[in-house]
């Protein structure tokens, strides 16, 4: 048969034939398309039906928005502007209303002559976070980070400069205590003085000493009282504040949830109980109608202060639950090895376990956060004045009453940057913190 | 035995209680304990010092004086003459009914979302995406607020419904006349039967409105409660039966003694008929697996089952004379059937989508945490695709999404009280809001308040709790 074969057969190729060409249905864009879009009946349909869905959308939305009107005193204005450019009843927004009260929604009732001071601050918070959230920046700008919380709250309230400075005096003062005390007399001695000295100092000492500072050397800026603050520079505040001061509350929690100590351990269950099975909303008229009863007879403080404590238990709260987590997520061995090590509690949870902890949780403390920051919106219902507050009493106003969306998405996309970022640094933070190999 | 060194007698030294570990425990505890009742009585005692200045004294006596204000939504019969007590109770059947309504839709919502977010077709993935990330990134009181104002601002009013002049009216009800969506509200048919069991029942049962979500559903009260809870929802003749609704305050009541009505014995008897029928659907599966045991081979019973879940409930139907009240313009206002104020559309609507959107994400992850292996070892084992869905993968990934459910579970029925923005009477908006505006008891009803929500928050993540333990991984 071979040989056969071998006969009748004139011509072998000699050469490979060049390559062709793909079919054209598994190259390029409609590859793509086949793979991603059309590659079942069912989602041929699904495709269809959402090219449908977002064309309708955006062709009801893109005229309406970028045909808006910019320049317009009232809504009234507005239409009269709208009507000449489009004709009767055509359907544009009024973005005036950003131009005319942008500067409300941003800051509330803060003097305009002192705008500067609130983004000064909001920048002291950025150069003072950055060394924080990126590792890369030198280590020194830590000092910055430091004196930065004393540095914003006196641009944003003012007044003389020396309570501040008195205040975080007391923080130095407890520092020195501690480390004089346990040189002399053991660590505990010392976190005992550290504790003690800078409360005596801050509730006798530091109030006589502003003051005569301040009659001394009078630097300072107008005092600016809380019931002017409002808008995002309000959400800001309160949502910075909380979250700086909810994390080591939330570790502390979560570290006594786990804790052998019985006493302890229960009473922490109970705290976080308590707090996470109430609406934050009861919490806040809780401050705001309740707080002064359960203080001494006669004390009565800022509002603001009032909201910033609740909000700060609320969320320190759920982020033991998320610290919590990542505690009971780490291997026993990692305990066991820390014992082994001969180290004490503090420092295996310092150095050991933490570490750990903290990172598998960061994912979830970041969600806390953010969700503490969308949550600062709810201080509309006990009267302070936050973006969504301000945008109802723009709209109560003769000039912009009947206006909704313009000021809705106005607001919308400011939580929307601010949350997104947030998101989208805890991602980064997993990825950089992975320590496994994918 | 004599060379061992004896440990030195035991003698208590003041410094052991720091220093040995033994003690140094109960120093600390010690100490907390004092600091925390230290604590505990300086805030008792301010408080009774404030309360003594005031001249107001701790007393829930309040709650069985006449309230004197009206709640335009409610389930159970209330009036301005009864009493804070029972205002406060129709609060809480809000506050459960827009929990209850929320979670379902929340949970479709988030699964559909969550699967069709892992879906390969491109378009779709990424519309989910913005779905998630937009309504994850934005304040909840944002979006009900703009449900709100969606639904009051541009919807078409009644009047629309009327015919124009000209013949044709601006607006039309949708789904056959029988579903008009205004700008006061949406009005949904009601089911009405020519044969009612009759009798409105002449007062309400407590017991059983306090109770859980599931109760508070069935509807009581009389006739102007016509609630269609899941359980009613498989009356497939009965389209409408699937739509949860709530009592219409303003709903004209049909007069006229033979005029078909619905009362709470209608439902009962229902419920009842549909509990009776689950019943006999897991007897039938309980049988085709004992057959399979025996014999290897499954019986088909998927026709037994629903005709088990149709059938019943329909003849009930039928008997009981069910027919369609649908609303009517009337005048300046839809009557008849039932009206469903903005407010708890807007609440739930914002709700289902914001606690949708995180749900979305918890079923992704869900279904990321199998493993592909898992997949290809059931499809080796000669498994269909469905099978293996819902013996293996399902399984394993519920283990890995039902923690996070509960607990968004319980954050939506916490953010119902949001209902605040929108006027609708939950229980912060009647007990926590106007009954301490009227008596101006703060301290009580706030700890009333939060009582509340703090039991109902324990009861769901125990009873998520029990039905967690039934599908965790059970190791040796």
């Amino acid at each position: 048969m071979s040989e056969v074969h071998a006969h009748t057969v004139s011509f072998v190729r000699r050469e490979m034939l060049p390559e062709q060409a793909p079919p054209l249905t598994e190259v390029g864009a409609i590859k793509w398309l086949r793979e991603n879009l059309f590659s079942s009946w069912l989602n041929a349909i699904l495709t269809i039906l959402s090219i449908f869905f977002v064309y309708w959308s955006l062709a009801h939305v893109l005229p309406w928005m970028l045909g808006g009107i910019w320049n317009a005193e009232s809504l009234r204005d507005c239409r009269e502007i709208r009507d000449a450019r489009y004709g009767e009843g055509a359907s544009v927004a009024c973005w005036a209303v950003l131009t005319d009260r942008w500067n409300q929604l941003l800051f509330g009732f803060y003097p305009s002559d002192a705008y500067w001071r609130p983004i000064g601050a909001l920048l002291v918070f950025l150069a003072g976070i950055a060394p924080i959230l990126f590792s890369s920046l030198p280590r020194k700008s830590l000092w910055f980070t430091a004196v930065a919380p004393f540095l914003m709250y006196f641009l944003l309230w003012g007044g003389t400069i020396w309570g501040p400075v008195a205040v975080a005096a007391g923080f130095a003062l407890g520092w020195a205590v501690f480390v004089a005390v346990s040189r002399a007399a053991g660590s505990l001695a010392g976190s005992i003085g550290a504790i003690v000295v800078p409360i005596l100092y801050w509730l006798f000492l530091a109030g006589p000493l502003a003051r005569t500072l301040g009659e001394v050397a009078p630097i300072g800026l107008t005092f600016v009282p809380s019931d002017d603050f409002g808008g995002f520079m309000l959400s800001f505040i309160i949502g910075i504040a909380a979250i700086v001061l909810s994390l080591p509350l939330g570790i502390a929690l979560a570290l006594g949830r786990q804790s052998d100590l019985l006493i302890i351990n229960k009473s922490c269950v109970s705290f976080i109980e308590v707090i996470r099975g109430v609406p934050l909303i009861v919490w806040l008229f809780t401050a705001s109608l309740l707080l002064n009863y359960f203080l001494p007879p006669g004390t009565n403080f800022d509002l603001m202060l009032r909201v910033i404590i609740m909000v700060t238990f609320f969320s320190s709260a759920y982020i033991a639950e998320v610290i919590r987590g990542g505690l009971a997520a780490l291997p026993k061995g990692q305990y066991e090895a820390a014992d082994a090590l001969g180290l004490d509690y503090w420092k295996a949870m310092r150095l050991i376990i933490l570490p750990q902890a903290l990172k598998i949780s960061i994912p979830g403390i970041v969600n806390t956060f953010i969700g503490l920051f969308k949550d600062t919106t709810l201080v509309v219902f006990i009267g302070l004045l936050d973006p969504i507050g301000l945008s109802n009493a723009i709209r109560a106003t003769t000039d912009w009453n009947g206006i909704y969306w313009e000021l809705f998405i106005f607001i919308g996309v400011l939580f929307f940057i601010c949350c997104f970022a947030m998101g989208q640094y805890s991602l980064y933070l997993a990825r950089k913190l992975r320590t496994d190999h994918h | 035995m004599a060379d061992v060194t004896q440990p030195p007698s035991e003698s208590f030294r003041l410094s052991q209680l720091i220093y040995d570990t033994r003690y140094r425990s109960l120093t600390i505890q010690a100490v907390a304990m004092a600091l925390i009742v230290l604590m505990l009585s300086w805030l008792v005692s301010n408080t009774v010092q404030n309360l003594e200045a005031l001249g107001k004294d701790f007393d829930f006596g309040f709650l069985g004086n006449r309230a004197g204000y009206d709640i335009n939504q409610r389930l159970i019969e209330y009036d301005s003459g009864s009493t804070h007590a029972r205002a406060a109770l129709v609060g809480i059947l809000n506050t459960l009914l827009v929990a209850f309504l929320g979670c379902i839709l929340a949970t479709v919502l988030g699964v559909i979302a969550g699967v069709l977010r892992l879906s390969t077709n491109w378009v779709v993935a990424k519309l989910m995406s913005v779905y998630v990330e937009g309504f994850r990134n934005v304040p909840l009181l944002l979006w009900i607020i703009v449900i709100f104002a969606i639904m009051s601002e541009s919807m078409p009013r009644p009047s629309d419904f009327r015919a124009a002049p000209d013949g044709t009216p601006e607006a039309s009800m949708l789904l056959d006349d029988s579903v008009a969506i205004t700008n006061r509200g949406v009005y949904i048919p009601r089911i009405v039967f020519s044969n009612s069991l009759g009798g409105n029942p002449p007062a309400v049962v407590e017991e059983e409105a306090t109770g859980t979500a599931a109760t508070g559903m069935t509807g009581y009260g009389g006739s102007r409660i016509a609630t269609g809870g899941a359980g009613v929802s498989t009356g497939q003749d009965e389209p409408a039966a699937a739509a949860p609704t709530v009592a219409a305050p303003d709903a004209v009541e049909a007069s006229g003694a033979p005029l078909p009505t619905s009362s709470g014995y209608d439902w009962l008897l229902i419920l009842g008929v549909f509990a009776a029928s689950a019943f006999g659907v897991r007897t039938v599966r309980s049988w085709a697996s004992a057959k399979q045991e025996a014999t290897g081979l499954r019986p088909r019973t998927w026709w037994m089952q629903i005709a088990l879940l149709v059938v019943p409930v329909g003849i009930v139907f039928w008997v009981l004379g069910a027919q369609l009240a649908k609303p009517e313009l009337t005048g300046f206002n839809f009557s008849g059937g039932i009206h469903l104020r903005n407010s708890l559309i807007a609440l739930w609507l914002a709700l289902s989508l914001y606690t949708g959107a995180f749900i979305a994400e918890i079923v992704r992850g869900g279904i990321l945490a199998v493993s592909s292996g898992q997949t290809e070892a059931a499809f080796a084992l000669g498994l269909r695709p469905n099978r293996t869905m819902s013996l293996v993968i399902l399984p394993q990934a519920l283990r890995v999404i039902i923690p996070p459910l509960i607990s968004q579970y319980l954050n939506l029925t916490k953010n119902s009280s949001l209902a605040i923005a929108v006027g609708y009477m939950d229980v912060r908006s009647t007990l926590g809001g106007i009954t301490i505006n009227q008596t101006g008891r703060e301290l009580e009803g706030m700890l009333l308040l939060g009582a509340f929500y703090l039991i109902t928050s324990l009861v769901i993540s125990a009873l998520m709790n029990v039905y967690n333990n039934s599908v965790k991984l059970r190791e040796r």
